[in-house]
């Protein structure tokens, strides 16, 4: 009896963290980031703009943002520069920020965490509204008075937000029928 | 005379007590002794080994592109031979920066949104994490697009952005089951430690069989591939397996980053753009002989190549040698893997006249692999389409899987003769 219980006591132990442990952590490895460090590296604009900073911009304090930081890449006019991989922001035939990217919140989430090439991540929330109110302006989207913050720039309406074949949620496991494994 | 020659020298010269030890490397078929020993048997102790000088299979650098800081390094499935590619012949598309130079005593992964306890976790913390080793294929998904690729002429160039390694690392899931997922989460939107690559993927998914691997093919992930942690999305094309990984954030909904909204999704010809095309579709291709290969007269060949499919295992492979009149099955090599490359032989005796070869798989689901003309039926676009480049990046004809045929013509010289 003794020697039984010796061996079930273990195997109780066991039974009564397991049903614990669903609540808690099971490894307890990893430690908790701080509010700062959450903050700091949490750079993800989703399409809702939570995570907007305070901060506002208009397209006319882009221009002037544009000119010194960006028109070296992407040139006067937005046209790009195949040469060094800049891409087209403004104008031409085909797909550009104005008539293609769906969110605007995007425009916003892209300058902020690439742009300018060299220096990533060093405009300040001001300057990447101005230089997305500009963007904006200049794809015939807003006005040049219009006050781009974190309450205006989920809203704007952008002209290709209907050019994608709709989600078939959920998405995992695809709920739609795929011939051949293809996407129609 | 310089110090790499003169070891050589040396060695030949001690040749003959050497002879006794190495006799089966030191002598070619015939019988004759090699008059050079494979590069670096002159230094017996390298530290990590490298293969013959005789060997000289390697990736094709097919385009540079971001003025330089990217390129497309395509595999050569022409030469492998089994299911694995070793990681320095893994295919490489990166997104136009150069790979980020980690220390990974430095390295940090964060995991916080909408979860109970957010946590980060360093590689050691990671590593001591119960783990996992999976065999698995990434494949790009613009792998074997017809519009670019109906001309090249061999099967790396056509088919060589896909790799299978095995794969070892922590599942998703555990990690989200430490840091207790909310239910109001139905996404994680994961980032690259270069901070411009994000990736939005389902939670089921996520919690389904996605890994973040240290590991591939038993050795650190290459650099190039993501080291120190990549994510692995199995099935699911390239541009879902985030290398680098530095950060994941459980979130209500996709992330609608520039790369999944403005970079990734094909446009049709209607106008409107597929998005958030995750799942490779069965695909089997034939990598020997394949263009570029010359057969040397009528006689036996046995014909291999690769299967693989993002549902599933691969159930089966058929081969044609008559440009797809006539299919027998092919014989599937062990192990036959879910989400990885399946390796499939046939015999063959050519006749000496013209032939085509090509395969047809099916996978678990009972999906097959279809026609280009089966392909062009579904997209609804003609097979001129097809032939035709995009303007911009070619994006138009991703997740194309279609089977792929091989010319024999009689002097033996072997091409591509898709849509010919």
């Amino acid at each position: 009896m003794h020697c039984l219980l010796k061996l079930v006591a273990p195997i109780l132990v066991l039974a009564l963290g397991a049903s614990a442990m669903a609540q808690g952590p099971k490894y307890g490895r990893g430690k908790a980031p701080t509010a700062e460090e959450i903050r700091a590296a949490d750079i993800s604009i989703g399409p809702a703009g939570k995570e907007l900073p305070s901060g506002s911009g208009t397209a006319k304090q882009g221009a002037d943002i544009y000119t010194e930081k960006c028109v070296s890449c992407h040139g006067v006019n937005g046209e790009g520069n195949k040469v060094i991989g800049a891409p087209r922001l403004l104008g031409g035939t085909g797909a550009n920020v104005g008539n293609y990217w769906p969110f605007a919140t995007t425009i916003y989430d892209w300058i902020n965490r690439a742009m300018p090439f060299d220096k990533p991540g060093s405009l300040t929330p001001n300057e990447v509204y101005s230089l997305t109110a500009f963007l904006l302006y200049r794809s015939n989207i807003i006005q040049e008075s219009t006050v781009i913050d974190a309450r205006s720039l989920p809203k704007i309406e952008m002209p290709n937000r209907n050019g994608f074949i709709p989600l078939p949620w959920p998405v995992y496991p695809y709920a739609r029928p795929r011939p051949f494994g293809l996407y129609p | 005379m310089n110090p790499k020659e003169s070891a050589r020298r040396r060695f030949l010269k001690n040749g003959a007590a050497l002879a006794g030890l190495a006799a089966g490397a030191m002598r070619s078929a015939r019988g004759k002794a090699l008059e050079v020993p494979y590069e670096g048997l002159d230094k017996i102790d390298q530290p990590y080994g490298g293969r013959s000088r005789f060997d000289r299979i390697a990736r094709m650098v097919e385009k540079e592109y971001g003025a330089g800081r990217s390129a497309s390094l395509v595999t050569p499935i022409q030469h492998l031979r089994g299911i694995i590619t070793p990681g320095p012949l893994h295919y490489v598309q990166n997104h136009g920066y150069f790979p980020p130079d980690i220390d990974p005593d430095k390295h940090r992964l964060m995991i916080h949104g909408l979860v109970d306890r957010p946590l980060i976790f360093t590689l050691d913390d990671l590593g001591y994490l119960p783990s996992v080793s999976r065999i698995h294929f990434l494949e790009c998904g613009g792998n074997s697009n017809p519009k670019t690729k109906h001309t090249a002429k061999t099967v790396q160039e056509t088919h060589g952005r896909t790799s299978c390694s095995e794969w070892t690392g922590v599942l998703m899931s555990t990690l989200l089951e430490e840091v207790g997922v909310q239910k109001a989460a139905s996404w994680i939107v994961v980032e690259s430690a270069d901070r411009v690559y994000t990736k939005s993927i389902p939670l089921a998914k996520a919690l389904d069989d996605v890994l973040l691997a240290y590991g591939q093919n038993g050795e650190p992930v290459r650099p190039e591939n993501g080291y120190p942690l990549r994510m692995v999305v199995p099935g699911w094309e390239g541009m879902a397996n985030v290398k680098y990984v530095t950060r994941i954030k459980l979130v209500d909904g996709p992330y609608m980053d520039r790369w999944e909204t403005t970079v990734q999704p094909s446009p049709r010809p209607d106008g409107k753009s597929r998005w958030f095309q995750f799942e490779q579709g069965p695909i089997s291709v034939v990598t020997r002989p394949s263009g570029g290969h010359q057969l040397t007269g009528p006689g036996f060949y046995e014909i291999t190549g690769l299967a693989w499919s993002g549902a599933g295992a691969i159930r089966r492979v058929e081969v044609s040698t008559d440009g797809g009149r006539n299919y027998k099955d092919a014989q599937l090599q062990e192990p036959v893997l879910r989400k990885a490359h399946t390796r499939w032989r046939f015999n063959w005796k050519w006749d000496g006249e013209e032939a085509v070869l090509q395969s047809r798989c099916t996978d678990e689901t009972g999906t097959v692999q279809p026609t280009v003309e089966e392909v062009a039926k579904v997209w609804n676009v003609s097979l001129e389409y097809l032939r035709t480049k995009d303007k911009g990046e070619d994006m138009s004809a991703k997740h194309f899987n279609a089977i792929w045929p091989w010319k024999v013509t009689r002097d033996g010289s072997i091409h591509n003769a898709l849509l010919t």
